[in-house]
């Protein structure tokens, strides 16, 4: 350590830059708004994805049954409810809890128009949610025609939350049956669906007059402690028609997080954005950097005429690469967590800054800084001492 | 040993029917601690001799030998080492702009192998004394004037302990006197240190400092006056 210390030298690629500080203020701008622009897109992208299964995420369930007809939780196709009771001939099955799950016409008792809202019915006896303070209201859903209403939803769907929290009786219509909201929970808004309402199973049925009393759309199942979920559910598809797939938890959620991966351009897009913002970054960084060399061409070649090695001066590039990347990281680091906060506050999108995300960006800025020094390193090779004299 | 050695080297710019020769048949021999000017009319090869003692071209016929490296055949990695061994003194003062006057003179000091950082910096201080600027070593180039750029130049080319100077009219840029004093201490400090000088120079007024002086027309060495 001692002796690296006492082997440094002048910091020429740390001078280079600082001392023109009008060029590294350029440079630090272009790549904290490259860096920027991928967190924004890579956020938006998770985000999405992942607001895509808030719902998912909250039930307590091991397995989960669903029609192999059910494209995602939009299109939830219904299987027939029996398979979800030939479940528990498996010694290794607990308990299981039929779930009817569909999007239903909501009407904003103010404005009067309708928005398609993602309802969930079950029996209130039998809640399954994994967090207990969600499973205390559903008392008052056996009284018919009450249902509980998500606050995370969209505004579009009313100030529900509001006036249910000023005293007054919140009414409106689904299906022209008249509905009142009996109590507030917090889910969150997902792709599919802009908001949420639980309800009774009895509820949903006279919601939805044309489905069919027998289906149902999801099954959860749970098993007793100790067994492995993916053996039960090789077991219990050996045993059950084709008319039912069993998924773990997981595979649950990665279903649906697929769907919007895989069947829509979503992903493509937003990836494609990120994609974008490393090139303008990296043209940002080639610019500065070819200039930067251009400009001290001649001090190069003096450097070279100096008994300097070619290998140190492209190390002092490759250095000013590496100083730009790190600078140019922690600002867009800071920008890219206000503009989460920013885009949960107003879309109420799940998005965050993640470890692997910083890291993901960190290192697409790396590359970009040190490509970009790779290319402007060919200029370096112009510089003749010979022509200095 | 010669610090300096020619036989026979010519060279020539250009190919086919637009070759021109630049050099002629030169033989030259400096020894260690000699301070020999050169002088001649411009384009008479001068600064091409003085890029290929210097170790920055190619030598393409003739044996030349700078500091006991024979140079003919010489690759880029070998003539960078040697170059390690020759101080140079440009027409422009060629600093690093980005550097302090210290900074710039330690970027010569750090081509000494084995010496720690603290070792290399106060070489650096040491050179600038010598060269009477001990006052304006946190300057940056542009705060400098054109004599005292050169007399920085002088010190970046003396930090690294080289056996042979090289200087391309480093009076040019400076007026009389000034480039008189620039001369003097380049010859004194030169001499201190046994180092062999060559100076190309237009400058009539400095030829007096030369123990030797060689005068250069159309690519030939013209024999000494003495």
């Amino acid at each position: 350590m001692r002796h690296l210390w006492q082997g440094r030298r002048i910091p020429l690629s740390w001078l280079l830059l600082s001392r023109q500080p009008v060029r590294l203020l350029v440079a630090l701008a272009g790549i904290s708004f490259a860096g920027i622009l991928m967190f924004m897109q890579l956020g938006f992208r998770d985000g999405l994805f992942d607001a895509s299964v808030t719902v998912h995420r909250l039930f307590d369930a091991d397995l989960v049954l669903i029609s192999p007809r059910s494209a995602s939780s939009v299109r939830m196709a219904g299987f027939p409810r029996r398979r979800l009771v030939q479940t528990l001939a498996d010694p290794a099955v607990e308990g299981v809890t039929p779930v009817h799950w569909g999007l239903m016409l909501w009407r904003n008792p103010e404005t009067r128009l309708n928005r398609a809202i993602l309802a969930l019915g079950f029996n209130p006896d039998d809640p399954f949610f994994a967090d207990p303070s969600l499973s205390n209201k559903t008392e008052v859903l056996k009284q018919k025609g009450r249902i509980l209403f998500d606050q995370l939803s969209r505004p579009e769907f009313g100030p529900i939350a509001d006036w249910y929290r000023e005293g007054r009786t919140v009414e409106t219509e689904i299906a022209g049956n008249r509905i009142r909201v009996e109590g507030l929970v917090s889910l969150g808004t997902s792709f599919g669906a802009d908001g949420n309402l639980l309800t009774s199973t009895e509820t949903f049925l006279d919601l939805s007059p044309q489905k069919s009393r027998g289906a149902i759309e999801v099954g959860l199942i749970r098993l007793r402690p100790g067994t492995d979920p993916q053996e039960v559910v090789q077991r219990l598809e050996s045993r059950l028609p084709a008319d039912v797939k069993v998924l773990t938890k997981q595979g649950f959620i990665d279903f649906e997080k697929n769907y919007w991966k895989s069947g829509t351009s979503i992903g493509f897009i937003f990836t494609l954005g990120a994609a974008m913002g490393f090139v303008v970054g990296c043209v940002i960084v080639y610019q500065v950097l070819y200039t930067d060399v251009s400009d001290h061409l001649p001090e190069y070649a003096t450097l070279m005429a100096m008994g300097y090695r070619l290998s140190h001066l492209l190390g002092v590039v490759v250095r000013e690469g590496f100083y730009l990347a790190v600078m140019g990281y922690i600002p867009a680091y800071f920008a890219g967590e206000g503009l989460y906060w920013f885009v949960r506050d107003a879309t109420r999108l799940p998005v965050g800054m993640d470890a692997a995300r910083a890291l993901t960006v960190g290192g697409m800025i790396l590359v970009m800084c040190m490509l970009s020094s790779l290319l402007a390193m060919r200029r370096l090779v112009d510089a003749d001492p010979a022509e200095i004299f | 040993m010669a610090s300096v050695e020619l036989q026979n080297l010519s060279h020539s710019f250009g190919r086919g029917e637009m070759r021109r020769q630049v050099l002629q048949s030169i033989s030259l021999r400096i020894d260690p601690g000699e301070v020999v000017l050169l002088t001649g009319p411009s384009g008479c090869g001068k600064t091409t001799l003085l890029t290929l003692i210097g170790a920055l071209r190619t030598v393409q016929s003739g044996e030349v030998t700078v500091l006991g490296h024979r140079l003919y055949g010489a690759g880029r990695r070998q003539r960078q080492k040697v170059r390690r061994g020759i101080g140079m003194i440009f027409q422009g003062h060629n600093l690093l702009r980005c550097l302090t006057a210290e900074q710039n003179v330690q970027m010569g000091a750090d081509l000494l192998t084995g010496l720690g950082y603290r070792a290399r910096r106060d070489e650096a201080r040491y050179w600038l004394r010598s060269v009477g600027l001990e006052d304006q070593m946190c300057k940056l180039p542009h705060d400098l004037s054109g004599g005292q750029k050169q007399r920085v130049a002088i010190a970046r080319a003396l930090a690294a302990h080289p056996r042979l100077l090289l200087a391309d009219e480093p009076t040019a840029a400076l007026d009389g006197a000034t480039g008189r004093e620039v001369v003097e201490l380049l010859r004194r400090l030169a001499r201190d240190q046994s180092c062999a000088v060559l100076m190309v120079t237009h400058d009539p007024r400095i030829l007096d400092v030369a123990d030797r002086l060689l005068r250069m027309e159309d690519g030939c060495l013209l024999p000494s006056e003495q």
